[in-house]
């Protein structure tokens, strides 16, 4: 469902992403692992959409449409879901306009019907029931005030509602301690089905251990350099990047 | 000083033919009065840039008026319903239709008892030492071209007076509909407020140009608080898209009172909402907060200045800007506080965002300072709507235009909570809403 091919990004006219190659086939979770300044969050970026990086050469296929071409809400429509590093706080804007406005652009995108107020109401009281999150975050400001872990499970709660065939979480482990960690990962988990893939980028096995992926690759200088099963991200943790990094360069 | 002013001259030419036709011709003090303020105005003109409280803003454009005589006297104008923000009942209403009062689109029928509101024309008839009372309480002074303009030619306007320990309890609605059928006019409405002490009104005022008519209203307000009394000043400037809307608010606060406004201009080709307030005894209090949200090439003047004349005194300013297009704003914010003003608590907002990059904003504030013990702070910001947000939003599927609109409403809606009488936090954010399109 998804294809990477020969990518190559650039930020600010340096070169990020080199060549990278990958398929992921509905129903599978790859994990996508390397070193600091390696790539990792360029490739959910570039993914995703997001301003200020420039692909000069390669292609990106999600369900057979070029997504290069497409707005970031558009990529949001056709189904792929980023899950943020740092998530933004939009302070004024409560959890629930967004995500019904959310939902409803996606909706819309998709040629089904828009909800009103009272059906919204039913889909999101279900999300948050199915990931035991509490309601009163619906009704603060997106993400303002929340804590790390918060955050994080407000992302996975509008992955819930959005219900994405692709999610995409861009070191979403970073800065949880392990009971949010495990909180963040279940909720991953549930959400999990054999249409649905996952693509996990982290610099640490220990996300691994919860939402156990199926591949696993090490992104190095831009580039695949390795691919395994789970027990390469054991691997890594024992004897860290130095090898990619001494490889590649 | 004598000014050589082009825009100047069709007000002094006219003055004398028109003189008869104003309300209280009759009376000599009124007829002093206003021919004082005539040589006033003669002397110095409309104000120009080379003013410093008017550095950023140019009149120059009221040349193309080229107003007649004709477009200074009365304006008909044949409407049968005001266009009320507020629902039927539970609201007191003031209708000014071209600066005329139309007592019959106006429903003041349940005041409580020590509420004296109407049309200062009509009570500058039937009690005119009352409206003397009233003017003699801000004194003109040659430093205000536009209040002077305004005594020389005023015609109508609200008077809203409480006596002592009256609560109106159900806001007065006070609506300024402009339209010209044709050509162009210009009228100078007076607004008298002046509650004594303990007494408590909440006014929302709304200045609406019905169509694209070119017109230039020079508003005056005059507002007096005595001790502990509270006025809740919220306004919506909506002229029309070739209108100049001038306003000029003098206040004087005493003791213990609070005034708390809210400004929020959307309308007219050129405005400028000035106030100047007066804290005169401690424990005097004033809110002056607003927004201003500007397109195409309109643009807007927002200045204030505070006067801390007694110890105790507080003020706070929060201000929201939202430019578009080759919009301009301009914010001039003077906080003075006096020697003698210990203790005083002096806080100034103003942030911005900028749309596009021909978009301007001027920003000045000023503070001084001549007392040691005080609390004071001014902020200024100007920037773009925040990409990291807009990525987040557009990220979960929402359209830039939206994901950016939702970003501006939020913006603003921390202003608008400002806004003291919570039940219309409402109306001003439906505005907000109709002015983003969503």
């Amino acid at each position: 469902m998804l294809e990477i091919k020969n990518l190559h990004a650039e930020v600010e006219g340096k070169a990020i992403l080199r060549g990278l190659d990958l398929t992921i086939q509905p129903g599978e979770v790859h994990a996508i692992m390397g070193p600091n300044g390696s790539g990792k969050s360029t490739l959910a970026h570039v993914i995703s959409g997001r301003d200020g990086y420039e692909v000069t050469e390669g292609e990106v296929l999600y369900q057979g449409k070029n997504i290069l071409e497409m707005e970031p809400e558009e990529r949001a429509g056709e189904g792929v879901f980023l899950a943020f590093q740092y998530p933004v706080e939009i302070p004024g804007v409560t959890n629930t306009t967004f995500m019904k406005e959310a939902l409803n652009s996606v909706r819309k995108y998709r040629g089904e019907d828009e909800l009103d107020a009272m059906e919204f109401m039913k889909v999101i009281r279900e999300k948050t029931k199915q990931l035991g999150v509490s309601n009163d975050m619906l009704k603060r400001a997106v993400n303002v005030g929340f804590s790390g872990g918060e955050k994080k499970r407000n992302d996975i709660l509008q992955m819930a509602v959005l219900e994405p065939t692709l999610a995409i979480l861009d070191e979403t482990d970073s800065g949880l301690d392990i009971d949010a960690l495990k909180t963040v990962a279940d909720g991953v988990n549930l959400l999990r089905s054999p249409e649905n893939a996952t693509l996990v980028i982290t610099h640490y096995q220990r996300l691994l251990d919860y939402i156990v992926p199926d591949y696993v690759h090490v992104l190095a200088q831009g580039k695949i350099v390795k691919s395994g099963d789970k027990t390469l991200a054991q691997e890594l943790e024992k004897n860290g990047y130095a090898e990619f990094t001494d490889q590649a360069a | 000083m004598k000014q050589d002013n082009a825009m100047t001259t069709p007000f002094v030419d006219h003055y004398d033919s028109l003189k008869p036709s104003l309300p209280g011709h009759t009376l000599p003090w009124m007829a002093a009065l206003r021919d004082r303020a005539l040589d006033s105005f003669a002397g110095s003109g409309l104000p120009t840039q080379k003013r410093e409280s008017w550095k950023y803003t140019n009149l120059r454009g009221l040349k193309q008026l080229e107003l007649s005589e004709q477009a200074l006297a009365p304006q008909p104008l044949s409407i049968d319903r005001a266009p009320s923000l507020l629902p039927e009942g539970g609201t007191h209403r003031i209708v000014f239709v071209n600066g005329g009062f139309r007592a019959d689109l106006s429903d003041l029928a349940a005041l409580p008892e020590g509420a004296i509101i109407g049309s200062v024309a009509e009570l500058a008839e039937k009690e005119p030492q009352r409206i003397e009372a009233l003017l003699a309480q801000h004194k003109d002074s040659d430093d205000q071209p536009l209040v002077a303009l305004n005594t020389a030619f005023m015609r109508d306007g609200l008077l809203l007076q409480l006596e002592a320990g009256c609560k109106l309890g159900n806001p007065l609605e006070v609506i300024h509909v402009n339209s010209a059928e044709e050509g162009v006019f210009a009228h100078n409405a007076r607004n008298l407020i002046a509650l004594a002490a303990g007494s408590e009104a909440t006014v929302l005022e709304h200045h609406i140009g019905l169509n694209g008519s070119a017109y230039f209203i020079n508003a005056a307000n005059d507002v007096t608080l005595a001790e502990d009394a509270t006025l809740r000043h919220y306004r919506i400037q909506a002229e029309g898209a070739n209108a100049v809307h001038t306003s000029t608010l003098n206040g004087h606060l005493a003791e213990n009172s609070f005034y708390d406004a809210f400004t929020l201009s959307i309308g007219a080709a050129l405005s400028r909402n000035e106030t100047n307030m007066k804290l005169m005894a401690a424990g005097a209090r004033c809110h002056l907060n607003g927004g201003y949200l500007m397109r195409d090439k309109q643009h807007c003047d927002t200045t204030t200045v505070v006067d801390h004349l007694s110890p105790q005194t507080a003020c706070r300013e929060v201000f929201k800007g939202v430019l578009d297009d080759r919009a301009r704003g301009v914010f001039q914010g003077r906080i003075v506080v006096h020697p003698q003003a210990q203790q005083t608590d002096g806080h100034q907002l103003n942030k911005v965002l900028l749309l596009t990059d021909t978009a301007e904003i001027n920003a000045k504030p000023e503070l001084e300072i001549y007392a040691d013990d005080v609390k004071c702070s001014h902020g200024c910001t100007a920037g773009e709507v925040d990409h990291d947000a807009l990525f987040y939003l557009r990220s979960r599927g929402l359209p830039q235009e939206t994901a950016k609109a939702l970003l501006i409403q939020a913006f603003l809606a921390e202003s608008v909570s400002e806004i003291g009488e919570e039940t219309l936090h409402e109306v001003f954010l439906e505005k907000i809403s109709d002015w983003l399109a969503i």
